[in-house]
């Protein structure tokens, strides 16, 4: 019983929302605003059971984690927002969070993006043995990441041959890897499509098994 | 007298950095000093004969001749942790007939309880003996505690048989530097420098020259166009967090664009996914109403907090371009599946738009939709472009130094590729070991 209002819930908001591809409309409206508040609401219940409740509210209840109390605090100032005499509070969480995140962040975006791309990059055009559709993919990936590097130079005008010449062909690698990344992406939406068709013909129509 | 309240807590950190030294030193006391010799565990006498407990629905045996139980267990300080990790390898089973797997438990060591041991492992007996213990962390370990070890074969009915008790006499210990992050270090180093140099030349007056984006020049002309047809601009500063460089980079450009908004007295609308990314957007665009002298005309709602799902989200996002009709929409930030969906309605519903973010793969969909798009540096390059402040620019020109500096390498490293190829020399696997880091820590 519960399963089969629940199909036809899940049918009815696919379809409504299907209905933007019209024109923008109530049904659409109302399914808009009942998800963004489900899913608000959602978020805060999930939060509160699985980080406020587990990581600071038990242990500090425990008797055992005391300094659990700074982050705690650290989070009550966001609160401060809602009085406008010590809103300057709030700036302290938000200024830890953004300092942790970049202090934390930039060894890890200097190992993944900057060392490890110039570690694969530093490939031999040529080995002995390697066939001639390996030796042609390392010239590509060699000269197109130089050349993308080239587009990317901003403080230098794309003129002459090298920073004129290699920056078009540094935007041309980049849309060709662009156009690759569409298509493949595109595959996975398709995908997606076919689940929602599935549910609406399988599940709630019974046309398909 | 004015008292500098924003010191305090300021001070307040700096005090605390010795006490958490002091913790750290009296945690190293618990630990022996010498954890440079890989450590053997002592079998545990008086645990030889460990009773088979039942656990999770299984039937826990003795010892069966039948099913090999596996030798002696290892215990080994991982290096360049912060001591919370173990490498434990042990003796597979001589026998390995009609074993499918071997849990590991553990407990700490003094505990007599069966139920303190907990199954931190499970290792299929195809796979090498050995793991580091500390990764789960309902299970976690703690540096200085000493632990007990115990394995299981476990047979293909799932049936357990356990080997003996091993104590480690070792514990974990943390340590203050990581010296496999030495090239990162350098690296870091090396390209914060060059940024710092660029700074310091902008400081001191140094003309530098940044060539055109096309997408950033169209900030202005999309701006004046909503402004003309009496319309608002709706900003998207993408759906990540604060920590993320894209975002940060978008909530820099949107104090720009708000102060360009404020001066030509048009709405903005800036809708946000993630709390805290809204409250610094919210102070962004104020501060900006703020520069651009009309601090009156900031209105407290044109930046909400919408929701923290996805699809959710985009949904709102979506309702708000058709029923408020922007005639400028920006999506600059970190965006994921989301992009195609929000461009798609923001081109039906007739806006000019502009998007610029670092995601490879949403570029293409920007790229398809969007009137203008900036393309990962772009992105970060923007707020130097529209503020035309010395110091920004000249962080892109240290960025374009650091980038001289990966091409020279990478052409180094074709250099030395062919003259392997006509020495029959190896400088290029040197060469390449120099900046070789581990994928792994």
């Amino acid at each position: 019983m519960y399963d089969t209002i629940g199909i036809w819930v899940g049918a009815f908001f696919t379809l409504a929302i299907y209905s933007f591809l019209y024109k923008e409309n109530p049904v659409y409206r109302l399914a808009e605003h009942l998800v963004v508040g489900i899913s608000l609401g959602y978020t805060m219940v999930l939060i509160y059971n699985t980080v406020i409740l587990p990581k600071l509210l038990e242990p500090l209840f425990a008797g055992n984690h005391w300094i659990l109390i700074i982050p705690g605090l650290l989070g009550l100032l966001y609160i401060t927002r809602f009085i406008p005499s010590i809103a300057w509070l709030s700036r302290y969480p938000i200024a830890f969070i953004m300092g942790t995140g970049m202090g934390i962040g930039f060894p890890l975006t200097m190992k993944a993006y900057v060392l490890r791309q110039l570690e694969a990059a530093m490939v031999p055009l040529y080995e002995s043995g390697m066939p001639w559709y390996e030796v042609f993919g390392n010239i590509v990936m060699i000269f197109g990441t130089l050349a993308a590097l080239i587009y990317f130079f901003f403080s230098k005008p794309h003129k002459g041959l090298f920073f004129g010449t290699g920056s078009k062909i540094g935007i041309w690698v980049i849309m060709l890897g662009f156009g690759a990344t569409f298509g493949f992406t595109v595959m996975g939406r398709i995908s997606l499509l076919i689940g929602r068709i599935q549910y609406l013909l399988g599940d709630w129509l019974h046309i398909i098994e | 007298m004015r008292i500098n309240w924003i010191g305090i807590p300021a001070a307040l950190i700096f005090l605390m950095i010795p006490s958490l030294s002091v913790a750290q030193d009296s945690v190293e006391n618990l630990t022996p000093t010498d954890t440079s010799v890989s450590e053997m565990v002592t079998e545990d006498a008086a645990a030889e004969e460990i009773e088979a407990q039942p656990a999770a629905g299984e039937l826990l045996l003795e010892a069966d001749p039948g099913l090999d139980t596996s030798g002696m267990i290892t215990v080994q300080d991982k290096p360049n942790d912060a001591g919370d990790q173990l490498v434990v390898t042990f003796e597979p089973a001589v026998n390995p007939e009609g074993i499918q797997c071997y849990n590991v438990y553990r407990r700490i060591a003094g505990e007599e309880s069966e139920d303190a041991w907990n199954r931190v492992k499970v290792i299929p007996a195809d796979e090498p003996p050995e793991f580091i213990d500390g990764y789960d962390p309902e299970y976690p370990i703690k540096p200085g505690i000493f632990y007990e070890y115990r394995i299981a074969s476990v047979s293909l009915e799932n049936v357990e048989y356990f080997g003996s008790v091993y104590g480690a006499e070792i514990a974990a210990k943390g340590e203050l530097f990581h010296t496999n992050k030495v090239r990162l270090l350098i690296a870091g180093g090396l390209f914060i420098t060059l940024i710092f140099y660029y700074f310091w030349k902008a400081q001191r007056g140094t003309k530098m020259y940044l060539r055109p984006i096309a997408g950033i020049e169209a900030i202005d002309e999309a701006i004046g166009r909503a402004t003309e047809m009496g319309k608002p601009i709706l900003y998207v500063p993408g759906i990540s967090t604060i920590s993320d460089v894209a975002t940060i980079a978008s909530l820099t450009i949107l104090g720009r664009v708000a102060k360009r908004i404020a001066e030509y007295q048009t709405r903005i609308i800036v809708p946000n996914m993630d709390p805290i990314v809204y409250t610094v957007a919210e102070e962004a665009v104020k501060q900006a109403y703020l520069e651009a002298g009309r601090p009156d005309s900031y209105d407290p709602d044109s930046v909400f907090f919408l929701t923290q799902s996805q699809f959710a989200y985009v949904a709102g996002v979506n309702g708000i371009m058709m029923r408020d009709r922007p005639a400028t929409n920006f999506y600059l930030g970190m965006f994921y599946a989301e992009s195609l969906i929000l461009a798609e309605t923001g081109s039906l519903s007739g806006a000019i738009q502009i998007a610029g973010t670092d995601a490879v793969t949403q570029l293409p969909f920007f790229i398809t939709t969007c009137d203008y798009t900036l393309i990962g540096e772009e992105l970060y390059a923007a707020s130097a472009y529209l503020g035309h402040e010395p110091k920004q620019i000249g962080a892109v020109k240290g960025q374009d130094a650091c980038k001289a500096i990966v091409m020279s390498l990478i052409t180094l490293a074709l250099v030395l590729g062919i003259l392997d190829l006509v020495a029959n020399t190896h400088t290029l696997d040197w060469f390449r070991n120099l900046v070789t880091v581990s994928i792994v820590e």
